[in-house]
């Protein structure tokens, strides 16, 4: 039976930490199994040092009934993994493993997860030497054993102008058997520096947690601390947010089918999308003055307003753009070899992505319904969006195309929300933080749900901090995407899933 | 085939005119900062303890703004109080460490490179890019810098897959701990002579990472830097201003 205790998370609404159970671990883990058994899947997971032992918390998001179940417990130097019975754990297990020495006794794969020193002052869990920083990389890779087997390792520096990260591929011919992805290389302690805050830097800090998504994570953590502060930013603000966060998913899915068609050797698109992509840029540069929309959320509302001609300047250069981005990628759409290139590669099947708890294009490619806009809205959302788009195949194709009709539906969502502009002022000044309590925000940025979660002090001040970007869950659908592939398709599907490594590595 | 080439030329010819044409920036772009002389000293105390990233200091009893940690923010506590005001200008790259520290209206560019350097990598410049830490923002307009509308390809500039293909590195991020051993082998594997370029604050100084035990504020001393392309993250034609500059082409 479950103990999990249901909440409706909207701005302004944040839980005092007397209101949540402490349960027993047993408990703890019947009700997260329980939950997860029904119809829930774990949107965050993390604990927090007490002066004796660690609190540890699990926000577990039952999607269609818009709720989220808080659980909490206290556990001391070792659990019982629950990774075998819900592998969507298992990266969270390792998390808390690495950051707090706590061992989860059966966990089938325990392996640092950014390789960093632990936070407290604990026993090493991998047996490193104390006082010197971990070596990235340094771990077990599993590994196939055979005749013909042969072992490939790429990275942390790539061929391209991109993020550093370790892949391990073993192979027999061309096949790939199992791919290892080990990351950790961008990480620069973002959690730890958002701890006694909110700082000033915080917010600059979120924007670039993941650059692509500054949008995304800057409104997920504007969100949190106007929940925690008990405001709601004015609803102006609310629906230029929507819009930056739209045009942020319009930027990087047309730069994606831009630089999918570039892996297929489709030219034309390539180069078209490629145009297109820092046009959409442009865009949030007009509203904000920084192509990538630094600057214009902030706690309480925005930076800049979207006031004078801008809106109509946006609205026209976005017909402009529409007509252009529609040529561009129906071209790809519509050329067999193309096709033939991007359907069967790299698929991942739909109990695979549930049971790894995949979230946004990745998991939306799979026949999962998974969109935050829909189940659990902040702000404008809140309103009404009714359409996620869904493709069942869960190969390339299915990423592409999610993302070629999430482009159409961003087009027509932006078109909606300018012609309905509040009036009204961008924003409102921020109170207080709420002392002793827990408060989550949910911003569905263009590769899926960011999720950000904070507990205060007695004081009001950020105890702790944590962030959970959509790559952290969809990295292992990568992993499973390539079993059985050729090692040729790995650029392929790994451009389909576009996942970020500064957003894992934190 | 008919369809590719009909949406070929409704596409149309997009590359720009730059460098003989200046680019067109939205209104709203911040600069190249503009310091206000002869404020009251409490003024210049705010302004100074105001910005989370010490991007600015006291010069006798004015005020210097090093455009190396500056992340050119929007809500810059400095422009509240006037102290200072960013302008539309997008050159911002130097030479020097130095000359990245600002004090008065006039700032040195980058300089070009020495003649023997230039009859080397004059025509040709192939790079490497290193990702030490970036956020995917420097990444992402570095990338643009490929596509049809910058064409960093009829400059004779390449990125490259690999650095023993490369003349030089260019390096974004604040260089993470984890980071560190694979920049430092990748600069060792590229042919000498090489330049090192450094993109966004991240690189220059740590940028908003410039308080984090996991992180180097920046290559700093661990690489001998040729170009300095401040912004978070620069502007294309900001780094593309500060590449045709060391090659003596503006």
């Amino acid at each position: 039976m479950s103990l999990s205790k249901l909440f409706r998370f909207r701005h302004g609404f944040a839980v005092p930490l007397a209101e949540l159970p402490q349960l027993d671990y047993a408990q703890f883990s019947e009700s997260l199994l329980a939950d997860v058994a029904a119809d829930a899947r774990v949107a965050c997971y993390f604990g927090r040092p007490l002066p004796k032992g660690l609190e540890l918390y699990a926000i577990l998001a039952h999607d269609w009934k818009g709720e989220l179940a808080l659980l909490r417990t206290k556990v001391d130097h070792s659990i019982p993994s629950l990774t075998p019975q819900c592998p969507q754990l298992h990266l969270f297990e390792r998390e808390l493993a690495e950051q707090y020495g706590v061992r989860p006794e059966g966990h089938p794969w325990l392996k640092p997860v950014r390789f960093h020193k632990s936070w407290i002052d604990t026993a090493d869990l991998w047996g490193r030497p104390p006082g010197v920083h971990p070596i990235p990389g340094d771990m077990e890779f599993y590994r196939v054993e055979g005749e013909e087997v042969h072992e490939v390792a790429v990275g942390p520096v790539h061929a391209g102008v991109i993020e550093p990260g370790h892949f391990r591929f073993q192979c027999h011919g061309e096949e790939v058997m199992h791919l290892e992805i080990s990351l950790g290389y961008q990480h620069r302690g973002i959690e730890q520096l958002l701890s006694g805050g909110p700082h000033p830097a915080g917010i600059y800090q979120l924007e670039t947690t993941a650059g692509d998504t500054s949008i995304g994570h800057a409104t997920a953590y504007c969100q949190l601390l106007e929940s925690l502060a008990g405001n709601e930013p004015p609803v102006r603000a609310q629906a230029i947010r929507a819009i930056a966060l739209e045009l942020e998913r319009l930027a990087n899915h047309v730069g994606d089918i831009g630089a999918l068609a570039g892996d297929v050797g489709f030219l034309p698109t390539a180069s078209f999308c490629g145009r297109l992509r820092g046009d959409y840029l442009n865009l949030t540069a007009e509203l904000c003055g920084s192509r990538f929309g630094r600057g214009l959320v902030r706690p309480g509302g925005l930076g800049f307003d979207l006031d004078g001609a801008l809106p109509q300047t946006i609205a026209d250069r976005l017909s402009a753009l529409e007509r252009d981005t529609r040529g561009a990628i129906d071209l790809c759409f519509d050329t067999p070899s193309v096709l033939a290139r991007f359907e069967g590669t790299g698929t991942v099947s739909t109990d695979d992505a549930e049971a790894l708890g995949l979230v946004g294009v990745a998991a939306r490619a799979c026949g999962l319904v998974r969109d935050a806009r829909l189940h659990h809205p902040f702000g404008a959302w809140e309103e009404g969006f009714d359409t996620p788009v869904i493709e069942v195949d869960g190969d390339v194709f299915a990423r592409g195309n999610v993302r070629r009709r999430e482009i159409y539906a961003s087009l027509a969502l932006i078109k909606k929300l300018l012609k309905r502009l509040p009036e009204g002022p961008v924003r409102s000044p921020l109170g207080p933080l709420a002392g002793d309590s827990l408060a989550v925000s949910f911003c569905e940025g263009w590769r899926g749900e960011v999720v950000h979660a904070a507990l205060t002090d007695a004081t009001g001040r950020i105890a702790r901090y944590k962030i959970v970007d959509p790559s952290f869950h969809n990295w292992s659908g990568l992993a499973m995407a390539l079993r059985g592939q050729q090692i040729s398709d790995f650029p392929l599907c790994n451009k389909s899933f576009n996942l970020s490594y500064c957003g894992f590595d934190l | 085939m008919l369809t590719i080439i009909r949406e070929r030329m409704r596409q149309g010819h997009r590359t720009s005119k730059f460098p003989k044409v200046a680019p067109q920036l939205p209104e709203r772009f911040r600069g190249l900062p503009l310091l206000a002389r002869d404020l009251a000293p409490q003024t210049y105390e705010a302004a100074v303890t105001g910005c989370p990233f010490a991007a600015l200091s006291m010069n006798g009893e004015q005020l210097r703004i090093d455009l190396g940690r500056c992340l050119f923010c929007a809500d810059c506590p400095a422009v509240e109080l006037g102290a200072l005001s960013f302008s539309n200008d997008y050159r911002l790259s130097a030479s020097r460490r130095d000359d990245l520290r600002l004090t008065d209206a006039t700032y040195r560019l980058a300089d070009k490179l020495n003649e023997r350097m230039l009859k080397l990598f004059g025509r040709s410049l192939k790079l490497r890019q290193v990702s030490a830490g970036g956020c995917n923002a420097c990444e992402a307009d570095l990338n643009v810098l490929g596509t049809l509308v910058f064409d960093l390809g009829r400059f004779g500039i390449q990125f490259v897959a690999s650095p023993r293909h490369a003349d030089g590195i260019l390096v974004t991020g604040p260089v993470t701990e984890n980071m560190q051993s694979a920049l430092l082998d990748t600069y060792a594997a590229i042919p000498e002579p090489k330049l090192v370029i450094a993109s966004g604050a991240c690189a220059i100084g740590g940028g908003p990472f410039c308080s984090s035990t996991e992180a180097h504020q920046g290559i700093g001393d661990l690489l001998p830097v040729d170009l300095y392309i401040p912004g978070c993250p620069p502007h294309p034609y900001t780094a593309l201003d500060g590449l045709l500059r060391l090659l003596g082409r503006i």
